[in-house]
């Protein structure tokens, strides 16, 4: 078999991608629900009823997109840049504590100021934690990947730190949590007695925002010039590093927006178990979709699906619900690889050179 | 009080948990430098890390003696390092997402397994692990017999690695391709040797390498499967990788140093947990990690090929 570049990748090509990818998925999905002695229909069939079957189940798909639709969007600006930031998770626990800061009592505003104060807040204080790691590198070429990572069980231990004392909640009897956000901060139900929040429609608004930087703007052309080739970019009179750093806090200002509306919007309290891994999620997230916002609704919707749905499914078929977990990777493993081989005519001769 | 946090470095405890420690970080660290020595960056590293110490842990579980389970490991981490190698060797694909996708795909999958066999346990039930060798004279020896002499099997495999470690990057022909395959590929190719042959052997080597690292936690130090159980261990080597200038030697004292710092950490937490949040010692090793590369930023040079996909006939 011989591989030669694509000099064009062709739009059908494109499109398919994401769709062999899922496809694919389910499949690896479905070998391991035979492992586990569950017939896959069946279980399949759970996981959309789970996920879609009744008002509460749509709602929860619903808010377990949200996040993962700001994390996957931080991710995918990032990733655009090359700017390989794996911090997500840490910076969503930034905006967090600072949200818990100012919202359980310290500032007071009418509802319509305190929601978009809240909201700024969280993602400045998202930019911030992504700070020290442009900053390292930046100043001394320090590996971005290895430090956001590492930050983020830095701010996580952090975390427990202020739930033990600074901002634990006196009445929360022992329990390591925060006081509640105060009424004017809580994020409206959009759905009635349900958990959907205003945080979905924020993130969808903030999607639209991207794609609109991203494709229409002067700035979304840099970052793709910074992504695609940074020393050309330097040579055609862009500030690379600018560029760099505008994109590193924005990444991690989305991030923080997630943990906003995962504390205002559905706990009502800053926990330690605020997120299960939506950082980590959010890579998936954006390679699913390509790196395009758009896209990234999307497939944080169909990801959200995934682990709503394999929560009921686990519970009547008796699976492990980590199986949510092996969907998405071997999901981000399969886009990465179909989208290497669209760059490719394939041969299967080896013809002569 | 001051004379207080002295006297650790006078226990013979401290010492000895010092040299446990570095253990899963030895190999993890000689394994990552084996992958970069050869041009390949591997982020997979804590996933695989994840999936070695529940192999490892579970063969035994389910009969196996030791050193099959940690055979078992390593056949799992050298499959995964097939894996990632096939993706980023073979088809050139981004070496940092295909990483962190082995890292999401190789845990959910030990987990996944793990909650297979045992569906439900509150407490996880310990095996029969490997025990401390009593060396005749020398583990009675004050002070150092406790140090050195005290150990399992498994600990001194850890720091025979180093020289063998040694031998294969700078002595043995093998490790001459590697160090060329992560230096200059093309003249690699040149002598007639398949540059995308040596890399997937280097990153299945160092790929094993990790997983027997994460044996180590759960069949010679904790003897139990956690979730979450490798806590950044897996960063912090490629972290110590950095430190270490892609050099085993170093890579071994900066595993101690490391481990030495942490051993530390978790007693004058005893001393000082009345007045410092023992959360600021945990962060500890994060934060050294940070600051080790730091540090060995300036005098850093990289492998030159790394993060490079070799293609045959093309130049870069």
């Amino acid at each position: 078999m011989r591989l030669e570049a694509r000099d064009h990748v062709p739009e059908w090509l494109t499109f398919l991608v994401p769709i062999l990818a899922i496809f694919f998925s389910l499949f690896v999905a479905a070998t391991l629900l035979i492992i586990a002695d569950a017939p896959p229909l069946e279980s399949f069939y759970y996981l959309i009823k789970g996920a879609f079957g009744s008002k509460n189940a749509i709602a929860e798909t619903g808010a377990r997109a949200t996040p993962l639709i700001l994390t996957g969007l931080a991710a995918g600006i990032a990733f655009r840049a090359k700017f390989w930031n794996i911090g997500a998770e840490g910076q969503l626990y930034a905006g967090a504590i600072a949200v818990t800061v100012v919202g359980t009592g310290a500032i007071n505003l009418p509802s319509t100021l305190m929601i978009p104060f809240l909201f700024l807040v969280g993602a400045l204080a998202g930019a911030v934690a992504i700070l020290p790691s442009v900053i390292l590198k930046q100043l001394f070429k320090v590996d971005e990947v290895v430090t956001t990572l590492l930050m983020n069980f830095i701010i996580i231990l952090f975390v427990s730190f202020v739930l033990d004392g600074p901002l634990k909640d006196p009445m929360s009897m022992g329990w390591p949590q925060a006081a509640s956000i105060v009424d004017s901060g809580v994020l409206p139900q959009i759905m009635e007695r349900t958990r959907l929040h205003f945080g979905f429609i924020v993130a969808i608004v903030t999607a639209l925002m991207i794609w609109f930087i991203l494709g229409k703007t002067t700035f979304g052309f840099k970052i793709r010039a910074v992504g695609y080739n940074s020393s050309a970019a330097y040579h055609s009179g862009h500030s690379v590093i600018k560029t760099m750093i505008l994109v590193a806090c924005i990444s991690g200002g989305l991030a923080g927006l997630a943990g906003v509306t995962e504390t205002a919007g559905l706990k009502g309290y800053l926990t330690l178990d605020l997120s299960p891994g939506f950082g980590y999620t959010g890579i998936a997230v954006a390679m699913l979709a390509a790196l395009n916002p758009i896209g990234i609704v999307f497939s944080a919707i169909f990801l959200a699906t995934i682990y709503v749905g394999a929560d009921s499914m686990s519970r009547a078929m008796n699976v492990p619900t980590y199986l949510a977990d092996v969907v998405v990777a071997v999901t981000v493993l399969s886009v990465l690889i179909s989208l290497v081989l669209t760059q490719y005519k394939f041969y299967f001769k080896s013809n002569s050179k | 009080m001051i004379i207080d946090f002295f006297e650790i470095l006078l226990n013979a405890g401290f010492w000895a948990a010092t040299i446990r420690i570095a253990c899963p970080l030895i190999f993890a660290t000689l394994g990552e430098l084996i992958c970069e020595r050869a041009g390949v960056l591997n982020l997979g590293i804590e996933g695989i890390m994840t999936a070695g110490a529940m192999v490892g842990w579970t063969a035994v579980y389910l009969g196996a003696d030791l050193p099959t389970g940690i055979l078992y490991a390593a056949l799992v981490g050298a499959l995964f390092g097939l894996l990632h190698a096939n993706f980023t060797v073979h088809l050139g694909a981004s070496q940092h997402v295909t990483g962190i996708g082995i890292t999401l795909l190789a845990s959910s999958l030990s987990y996944f397994a793990f909650r297979l066999i045992l569906p439900s346990s509150t407490t996880p039930p310990k095996i029969e692990a490997f025990q401390p060798l009593q060396i005749p004279l020398l583990s009675d020896l004050p002070f150092f017999g406790p140090v050195l002499f005290q150990h399992t099997g498994f600990t001194y495999l850890a720091f025979l690695l180093v020289p063998l470690t040694m031998w294969l990057i700078n002595k043995s022909p093998f490790g001459l391709a590697i160090k060329m395959a992560g230096e200059n590929p093309m003249a690699l190719e040149a002598q007639g040797i398949n540059v995308l042959t040596i890399r997937t052997l280097a990153v299945m080597i160092g790929s094993a390498f990790m997983a027997i690292g994460g044996a180590y936690l759960t069949m010679s130090a904790f003897n139990a499967f956690y979730f979450g159980m490798i806590n950044g261990r897996g960063w912090i080597a490629i972290a110590l990788v950095i430190f270490a200038s892609w050099k085993p030697k170093q890579a071994l004292l900066g595993a101690l140093l490391f481990a030495g710092l942490d051993a530390y950490q978790v007693r004058a937490q005893q001393l000082a947990g009345a007045f410092i949040p023992y959360q600021f010692f945990l962060m500890l090793p994060y934060v050294l990690s940070i600051f080790a590369m730091v540090i060995a930023a300036k005098k850093t040079r990289y492998p030159k090929a790394l993060l490079i996909p070799f293609r045959r006939g093309e130049r870069h």
